[in-house]
């Protein structure tokens, strides 16, 4: 016992080292590990290596963004701003309305048919939705149905959280900003008969399914909507209470109404757009929005000129790879190039250099 | 157990234990004593003080050990109050509770703590694993068991270590360690002689000797602990393990005194002795071994310094952004403040906030949301690599020493990148470049030179199996033998690298009769000069003879006297222990095979000696010469040493008979290896030490018999003295002799006046003469002196040292004085000169490392001649190189010397047509070398002259310190590193190093022959100095390279997510607002993107270690931080910009004007940038393994799994962040995938780019250059320029020259031989007409500025000053001529050189 006492812990005052192992060799491990020998693959950057994976990315790269480049192109997409800023619009009545509602109709031609689903976006413009007080401003368990969090919203949602002591359903500053104008699509038959056909928007089915169905609901309960919201009070800037949002479908309404869950998801960019409603194609004769002139009706209530905001409403048909989108496209069409550009570049230096100077490979 | 040897411990009450609050003394007596009541009188004690005693009892530590700083309860606080010293964890728990004010918090605030909570609890769960296994280790030497008398038992019983408390009595017993710093007081040995280890103490593996007790020694009965009631005064506990002094009063009222000898300290081993007896001094923490305990040292490296630079640079980016952001928030809010914007959120009174406040409020959000860019988890990472190179470095099987059995040790574990950017190499160079074994070579005796010449052939031979006899250069001038001798040792020194290789393969080679030398080590080997052994033998048989005469030395002639009071000399004038192989610590030696003790025995028998000489050497072919050598003589003593023994001529004499054989395999055990080649080569001289004990010596000789030398005083060796002396009762004359052994240029300076006749004169320049000579030759030079007391004399002086030893207040300053008293009026007997050996690789090591860039200075304790050869041996010093020699006496002439030298350096760089015929600018193409002795350096590190010095030490290629104390080499050090701003590395391997060693960047530690002093103060430690060559080159690089481009890389990278964070600010009205998931942001550098990079920066091999080693300019990039230099860290900056800037406007194009909501759009972006980095730390990585790319899917694919079921986990758990189902959802999404794949791309492209085209550029340019650079130095070894060797002597010596009239007579002359040297170089013809300036270059030596100035220099020194730069020239000379070039010249120059030889010899 008293043999393996090692002095050196003691002095040294650390971990103690192998004890004992006076008769082991203290040769090490001759382990490829250990020995830092791990087969390895060494990318050295030279001409060999790195010009062929430019060509490479290039001939990747264009061939894709001219694949998007044309499916984006293939995007019918028509935006009319509404906001009536200039005065010949007619929605520049309704800056400063002498009558609420006010309601104006813009009329717009498609030049060409719209096939397949068609979107139906509002849009703004500086419009910060981002703001971290603002994305902060509400409360998800009050939106998920919560009883305690209904009556009682959370402090985040001040100064939208009260209203007359009552507290409010659904509180904070998103909910209380929520985008409130009605848009109606009519199709003018054709230039001669002013008939209008009023185009059926769907007004379900624009928000994520996991967003209606698992993150927004409403408060439990069998009695009514109304019953169930009954000690809570309407956000301030709101003209109806919650379980009112959709006069046409009861299951629209309170928390699982999708426009108010569209609304909640809060824009990631000042300039945005969101679905508005659908119009699924009906069937595959017909296109879904035929060539032609249409009406706009806006019942316009949402205040967006104060702060120098626009409103727009688009319609778009998707693709595989969603709305319009040209940048992805070119981007893939300029690095390729710029890519297969530089290959070339590189290649004659390199070409150059090697013939003036052999050496360069021998080099690490 | 435990419980019950505790309980009997308790009965006893604490007053035994007595300590002197007063004074600095501590009082001890026995704890079997009952408690004192009456018998204070011995202590001269009050009943207050008593009292007082007794209350500060418990500060006397028992001997229990306890390492472990922290308790169960105090674990918690006294670590975080420790951790929160590191400024950065205060900084991160600050931002952490920011978060806790609602108005700036940016995340959950308990989230926010978790990151800052994980580093803490990471380095608190290592502080405990540590502290535990210090805990696990006391535990188990706190429970090892000895014997301590118990009083209730009357018998020793067993205890455990902790509880031997101060006062107690322990026996021990052979190979026991000893417990606790314990008082000898009886030992089984007859002569109360104890034998300890102290190994793990020191590392010394050579035995010391302990001596029971003045007075208890003599005891007739076993020791009794029950009688022993005397009371022990020594010192407080302090850590200086060579020192110890007590008295220990005795019940008469007697004292004596106690000494080191008489303690055992802890941690030694018993050895050689049955069993001991101690009382207990100190125990526990008041051990000399614990107090000794200082724990690992911490260093930063120059690394984290340039790190926590560009920290600060980090936070001050930080601030700038977040002033921005506010600024703009501010701006923001007035501009929308009135508008009635229905995304403004008012204050929660409804009131609108004030743009100033919400500023304030932004900036302080912003600072959460941008500490990324501080990286937390840096510190951490950092470590970890520098743990796990630090593994890597142990485990390189390259570094492992098969010899020793040891590798590589890191004993700093923080400092490792510091070995690739060493600029300064300071290194010691006995042990260091030498091997420290010492071999005997040469001696003179009276005046008369005898060179050894067969020794230095047959060492010579074990390089060179073939080389042919060459005829003994026997009798005539010693002189020229010397010369011959001289030649040798130029072949020993460049064929050093062989040398190892020939000593294992000649034995097995050779025909079995070689196994007499090549098996047994060299330090032991010595062949006997034949005159000497000749003259050693008559002195003996005439002694024989004579020895029942009165006065028996004094028939002798003056000569063979001292030729005989020299061996008594050298083999009693040491602290050598004899230890037979019996004894159980012998270790297992290589036994002289079967076969060797036939030859030897067929060698002592006469009939071998009688035989033909022809018939006999062609049986033994290459050392035939040795026989050959002493058949001439007539010498039929065949005196082989071997296996370190030598055989006694016995066989030869028939009253003698064969000694036993056990007597013949004694060991020596010195405490320098100087000591033990010195008993060595006695033994040689059949003069073999064969016991030691306290108070007496005895010696082997083959006709006298055992001569038993009573031994009155040992003088130890110490540096400031360097000498030691022994005093002894001659057995023969008895007279009392003191024999002294010391430097020669202290012992020359105590020997009898001038007076004492011209015979002793001629001796005493005649020995300085080869002094110097040897000291030329790298020879470590000794002189050895002999003083005949007279009785009164030695009365008188012994009553003064014995009031010196028995005083306890300034013994050691008492002792010192007395020392000196002693050592005065020598008679000088001669000198010795012992070779130290390089160390294999060394010559090969320096060249690379010069090749690398670094500077080597050498600073050494040894003469400036012995450290100049050896310069010149390990290649340190070139022969075509130019050397600036500094020797000043005094303050202004080391000043003016240094203006000189510094002008001479600069007009050297500005060369001039003009000067050609200068000696001085020969050398132009090479950089001079410095060399500077001790008192010199002295001058020269003062303030005033600091400056200077180092100005001209920088423009120097080595340097060269002689005679330096460990302070100057500290010092040296110190200036360096902070005046040049140099990154420093120090070598050494003994106890004079470990200044140098802890003042240097680095210390590097060689654990050789001179203990573990080195290697405990030293961050690592290597086996031999070649092994410095792959640490730095390989190791160094490596460490550094990827270290740096480590934290280069967290700066990118942290840099580069926060750019992300805050372009978007420009996105969201500057509100701190942030897109990335709040998980994302904190976790996203501990979690996902850190492994790959701690995998590359543990194994990145940016250069494979072959071409590191090929070509050692590489290192280069390391000393200029070629890797991490502000440059690099501001380009990474702007690359980190600029990748962000694509990394977050690709996304922001792709999804501009769409329906996205913050989090979906921000989590492609945390995907892209994850993919960005990994595929930068592909571009920056060089090396892949398979664990470079398992970490790299890990890390993407941890990434992903964990967003999956974060975003699946909880829908309404972690506002404000929304991320239900977001990656779901975006891998559903084709754009997800089309981003990702083009903005990693496109980000990384212009640093691809640029790594291509300057890579491969780079390398060649540096390639080129490192062409041309040896194309610039070609010239300097190129024929063309290689000219004869410049030396530039600038000595100014006041010393006292006995020999200088002779000098100033004969200096003249001394120009003569000077001629000849010039005819000797073929070159010189060529350069300059012969006719005309025959002696141009000595005079133009004179010519230079600096000897124009010093017109205050005595011609007398400037004579001499002349002798020394002959000298020099000469010996430069000699060495230009073992490089093959001359083989052509006649050997007549050689004669000329003969002569100046033996011209220069007398006035010398």
């Amino acid at each position: 016992m008293a043999m393996n006492y090692n002095a050196k812990d003691e002095v040294d005052g650390g971990p103690p080292g192998a004890p004992g192992g006076t008769t082991k060799t203290r040769r090490p491990d001759n382990t490829a590990f250990k020995q830092q020998r791990l087969p390895a693959w060494q990318p050295f950057l030279t001409a060999g290596t790195v010009l062929p994976t430019f060509f490479i990315i290039g001939l990747i790269f264009i061939p894709i963004g001219i694949g998007i480049f044309v499916t984006s192109n293939n995007i019918r997409e028509i935006e009319i701003d509404y906001t009536g800023i200039e005065p010949s619009s007619p929605c520049n009545k309704c800056l400063s309305p002498v009558s609420t509602p006010c309601i104006c109709t813009i009329n717009f031609t498609l030049e060409k048919s719209f096939e397949g689903n068609v979107f139906m976006y509002y849009g703004l413009s500086n419009f910060y939705q981002n703001h971290r007080r603002y994305v902060k401003s509400r409360d998800d368990s009050q939106l998920n149905g919560d009883r305690s969090a209904l009556l009682n919203p959370s402090k985040e949602c001040e100064p939208y959280r009260r209203n007359e002591d009552k507290p409010i359903a659904p509180c904070g500053a998103i909910a209380n900003s929520m985008f409130n104008d009605t848009l109606e699509l009519f199709l003018v038959a054709n230039e001669s008969d002013p008939t209008l056909t009023l185009i059926p928007l769907k007004r379900k089915g624009i928000a994520w399914w996991t967003d209606k169905n698992v993150k927004f609901r409403n408060p439990p309960g069998t009695e009514s909507l109304k019953e169930r919201f009954k000690d809570t009070t309407n956000p301030v800037n709101w003209l109806k209470p919650v379980y009112e949002l959709d006069p046409e479908d009861e299951d629209n309404n309170g928390f699982i109404n999708e426009d108010f869950i569209v609304w909640m998801r809060t824009a990631a960019l000042p300039t945005f757009r969101k679905l508005y409603r659908l119009i699924e194609r009906k069937n595959d004769l017909h296109p879904t929005l035929p060539a032609g002139r249409y009406y706009l009706n806006i019942t316009y209530n949402y205040p967006v000129h104060s702060f120098d905001g626009r409103k727009r409403m688009i319609l778009s048909t998707v693709s595989w790879m969603g709305g319009k989108n040209p940048f992805l496209g070119i981007a893939y069409i300029t690095i390729g190039s710029i890519s297969f550009l530089l290959g070339v570049v590189l290649l004659v230096i390199n070409h150059k250099y090697r013939n003036s100077n052999n050496t360069a490979d021998i080099t690490i | 157990m435990q419980r019950e040897s505790e309980s009997t411990e308790e009965p006893e009450p604490p007053g035994r234990r007595r300590r002197r609050r007063e004074g600095r003394t501590r009082t001890v007596r026995s704890n079997l004593l009952p408690p004192p009541s009456a018998e204070d009188s011995v202590a001269g004690a009050t009943k207050g003080e008593r009292l007082q005693r007794l209350g500060c009892v418990q500060h006397v530590a028992d001997n229990r050990l306890k390492t472990t700083k922290y308790t169960l309860l105090s674990f918690l606080p006294k670590n975080l109050f420790e951790q929160f010293h590191r400024l950065a964890n205060v900084y991160f728990v600050f931002i952490a509770l920011l978060n806790f004010v609602p108005a700036v918090n940016a995340f959950q605030p308990g989230l926010a703590l978790a990151p800052v909570l994980f580093i803490l609890a990471v380095t608190a769960f290592k502080d405990l694993w540590e502290d535990y296994s210090r805990y696990r280790s006391d535990h188990e030497i706190n429970h090892l068991g000895c014997l301590v008398f118990s009083r209730e038992e009357k018998k020793y019983v067993n205890r455990f270590w902790k509880e031997i408390h101060v006062g107690d009595f322990v026996r021990l017993r052979c190979n026991e360690i000893i417990p606790a710093d314990i008082l000898l007081l009886s030992s089984s040995d007859p002569d109360g002689l104890c034998h300890i280890e102290t190994a793990n103490l020191d590392g010394e593996t050579n035995l010391k000797r302990r001596q029971v007790v003045r007075g208890f020694s003599e005891l007739v009965s076993e020791f009794n602990p029950l009688t022993f009631t005397s009371v022990i005064e020594c010192e407080k506990p302090n850590n200086d393990l060579t020192r110890f002094r007590g008295c220990i009063i005795h019940d008469n009222g007697k004292k004596a005194g106690l000494y080191k000898e008489n303690l055992l300290l802890r941690g030694c081993t018993i050895r050689n002795t049955e069993a001991v007896v101690g009382i207990v001094i100190y125990a526990g923490h008041e051990t000399k071994a614990l107090l000794n305990n200082s724990g690992p040292r911490y260093k930063r490296s120059q690394l984290e310094r340039q790190m926590n630079c560009d920290v600060l640079w980090c936070v001050l980016l930080l601030v700038c952004m977040s002033l921005f952001s506010a600024v703009g928030h501010g701006l923001w809010m007035q501009r929308y403040q009135d508008k009635k914007a229905l995304f403004d959120v008012p204050e929660s009174d409804g009131s609108s906030l004030s743009p100033v406040t919400a500023a304030v409020y932004s900036f302080l959000t912003m600072i959460i949301v941008l500490q990324v860019l501080i990286p937390i988890s840096l510190y951490v990472s950092i470590e970890i690599v520098k743990v796990c190179q630090v593994y890597f470095i142990n485990q390189d099987i390259e570094l492992y020493d098969e010899e020793t059995d040891s590798q590589l040790q890191c004993r700093a574990l923080n400092i490792t990148e510091d070995l690739g950017q060493i600029q300064y190499i300071f290194s010691d160079k006995t042990g260091t470049l030498t091997e420290n074994k010492m071999v005997f070579r040469r001696c003179t005796v009276s005046g008369i030179e005898y060179s050894h010449d067969a020794n230095a052939q047959r060492l010579a031979r074990y390089q060179e199996a073939d080389s042919e006899e060459e005829e003994v250069p026997r009798g005539g001038s010693s002189q020229r033998g010397s010369i011959g001798s001289h030649q040798s040792i130029r072949i020993l020194h460049r064929s050093q690298s062989t040398k190892s290789y020939c000593k294992k393969t000649l034995g097995s080679l050779l025909d079995p009769t070689h196994h007499v030398y090549p098996f047994s080590p060299q330090e032991k080997d010595i062949t006997p000069d034949p005159k000497l052994l000749e003259k050693v033998n008559e002195c003996d048989k005439y002694l024989a003879i004579s020895r029942h005469q009165e006065h028996p030395l004094a028939q002798l002639s003056p000569e063979l006297s001292d030729v005989f009071d020299f061996f008594i000399a050298l083999t009693i004038c040491n602290t050598v222990v004899v230890t037979s192989p019996d004894q159980p610590r012998q270790k297992a030696s290589h036994g002289v095979p079967p076969r060797a003790h036939d030859a030897l025995a067929l060698l002592r028998s006469p009939s071998v000696v009688s035989l033909p000489e022809g018939d006999f050497m062609s049986t033994l072919s290459n050392d035939s010469m040795l026989f050959r050598l002493e058949e001439r003589l007539g010498q039929p003593t065949p005196a082989i040493a071997s296996n370190g023994y030598s055989s006694p001529a016995d066989s030869w004499e028939p009253e003698y008979p064969q000694e036993p054989q056990p007597k013949q395999e004694l060991r020596f055990e010195a405490e320098s290896p100087d000591e033990a080649a010195l008993v060595y080569a006695a033994k040689a001289y059949n003069c073999a030490l064969v016991d030691r004990l306290h108070d007496q010596v005895s010696v082997e000789l083959p006709h006298l018999g055992r001569l038993t030398f009573e031994l009155l005083h040992t003088l130890g060796f110490d540096s400031i003295r360097k000498r030691m002396s022994v005093v002894i009762r001659h057995p023969l004359t008895d007279e009392i002799n003191v024999y002294t052994k010391g430097a020669d240029s202290v012992v020359m300076d105590l020997l009898l006046p001038c007076s004492s006749g011209q015979h002793q004169n001629k001796i005493r320049s005649k020995t300085q003469n080869y002094l110097n000579l040897y000291a030329m030759e790298g020879l470590r030079t000794l002189c050895i002196a002999k003083r005949v007391l007279s009785k009164e004399e030695y009365a008188c002086w012994l009553q003064s040292h014995l009031e010196a030893e028995s005083s306890v207040d300034n013994r050691e300053e008492l002792l010192f004085q007395s020392a000196i008293r002693l050592e005065t009026n020598l008679h000088l007997l001669g000198a010795t000169g012992i070779e130290d050996r390089l160390q294999d690789g060394v010559p090969e090591t320096i060249t690379k490392l010069r090749q690398a860039g670094l500077q080597i200075w050498v600073l050494t304790g040894d003469k400036q001649e012995t450290a100049i050869n050896i310069a010149y041996a390990c290649k340190l010093l070139d022969h075509d190189e130019e050397v600036i020699t500094l020797n000043a006496e005094s303050q202004e002439a080391c000043a003016a010397l240094l203006d000189q030298c510094l002008h001479h350096v600069q007009s050297r760089g500005s060369y001039t047509p003009e000067k050609t015929e200068s000696c001085v600018n020969v050398g132009f193409s090479s950089l001079p070398s410095l060399v500077i002795d001790g008192r010199s350096l002295a001058y020269a590190l003062d303030k005033n002259l600091e400056d200077k010095f180092l100005f001209l030490a920088k423009q120097c290629r080595s340097v060269l310190c002689c005679r330096s104390t460990p302070l100057q080499k500290s010092m040296v050090v110190k200036l360096v590193r902070s005046k040049l701003k140099a990154m420093t590395l120090a070598i050494g391997d003994g106890a004079n190093d470990v200044s140098m060693i802890q003042v240097a960047d680095v210390g590097v530690g060689i654990s050789g022959q001179e203990g573990m002093q080195a290697v405990m103060a030293s961050d690592f430690a290597v086996p031999r100095f070649r092994y410095l060559e792959r640490l730095l080159i390989v190791h160094g690089h490596w460490c550094y390279s990827r270290l740096a481009n480590m934290v280069l890389y967290f700066f990118y990278k942290n840099t580069m997510f926060v750019g992300l964070l805050f372009w978007f600010q420009f996105y969201c009205g500057f509100s701190a607002s942030a897109m990335i998931d709040q998980w994302y942001l904190i976790f996203f550098n501990l979690l996902f993107s850190s492994l790959p990079q701690l995998v590359t920066g543990v194994l990145d091999k940016n250069v494979p270690a072959h071409v590191l080693l090929l070509k050692p300019q590489l290192y280069k990039s390391g000393q200029n931080r070629e890797e991490y230099r502000p440059r690099a860290f501001w380009l990474n900056m702007v690359d980190a910009a600029f990748q962000s800037l694509i990394c977050f406007f690709i996304p922001y194009l792709a999804y501009y004007d769409s329906d996205v909501d913050m989090f979906t759009w921000g989590t492609p972006i945390t995907a892209i940038a994850l993919f960005t980095f990994l595929l930068h730390l592909g571009i920056e990585t060089k090396t892949w393994t398979w664990l470079n790319w398992t970490a790299c899917v890990f890390s993407i694919f941890l990434f992903f799994t964990v967003a999956l079921i974060y975003n699946a986990s909880c829908a309404t758990c972690y506002p404000p962040s929304n991320p239900y189902w977001t990656m779901q959802a975006l891998l559903g999404d084709p754009v997800f995938y089309l981003i990702c794949l083009i903005a990693p791309i496109t980000a990384l492209l212009p640093r691809w780019v640029l790594e291509f085209v300057s890579d491969p550029f780079e390398t060649l340019s540096k390639d080129c250059a490192s062409e041309a650079s040896q194309h610039t130095q070609q010239p300097s070894c190129s024929p063309k320029t290689n000219r004869e060797p410049s030396t530039v002597d600038i000595s100014v010596p006041l010393r006292e020259d006995t020999v200088l009239e002779d000098l100033g007579a004969q200096a003249p002359g001394s120009s003569r031989p000077d001629e000849a040297v010039l005819e000797a170089c073929p070159e010189n013809s060529k350069r300059k007409p012969t006719s005309s300036s025959q002696e141009a270059p000595l005079p133009s030596l004179f010519n230079l500025p600096s000897f124009s100035s010093l017109n205050w220099i005595s011609s007398l020194s400037l004579v001499s000053g002349l002798g020394s730069v002959l000298q020099l020239s000469r010996s430069s000379l000699q060495m230009d001529k073992q490089d093959g070039e001359f083989l052509s010249t006649p050997p007549q120059p050689d004669q000329d050189l003969h002569g100046l030889q033996g011209q220069a010899t007398d006035y010398f």
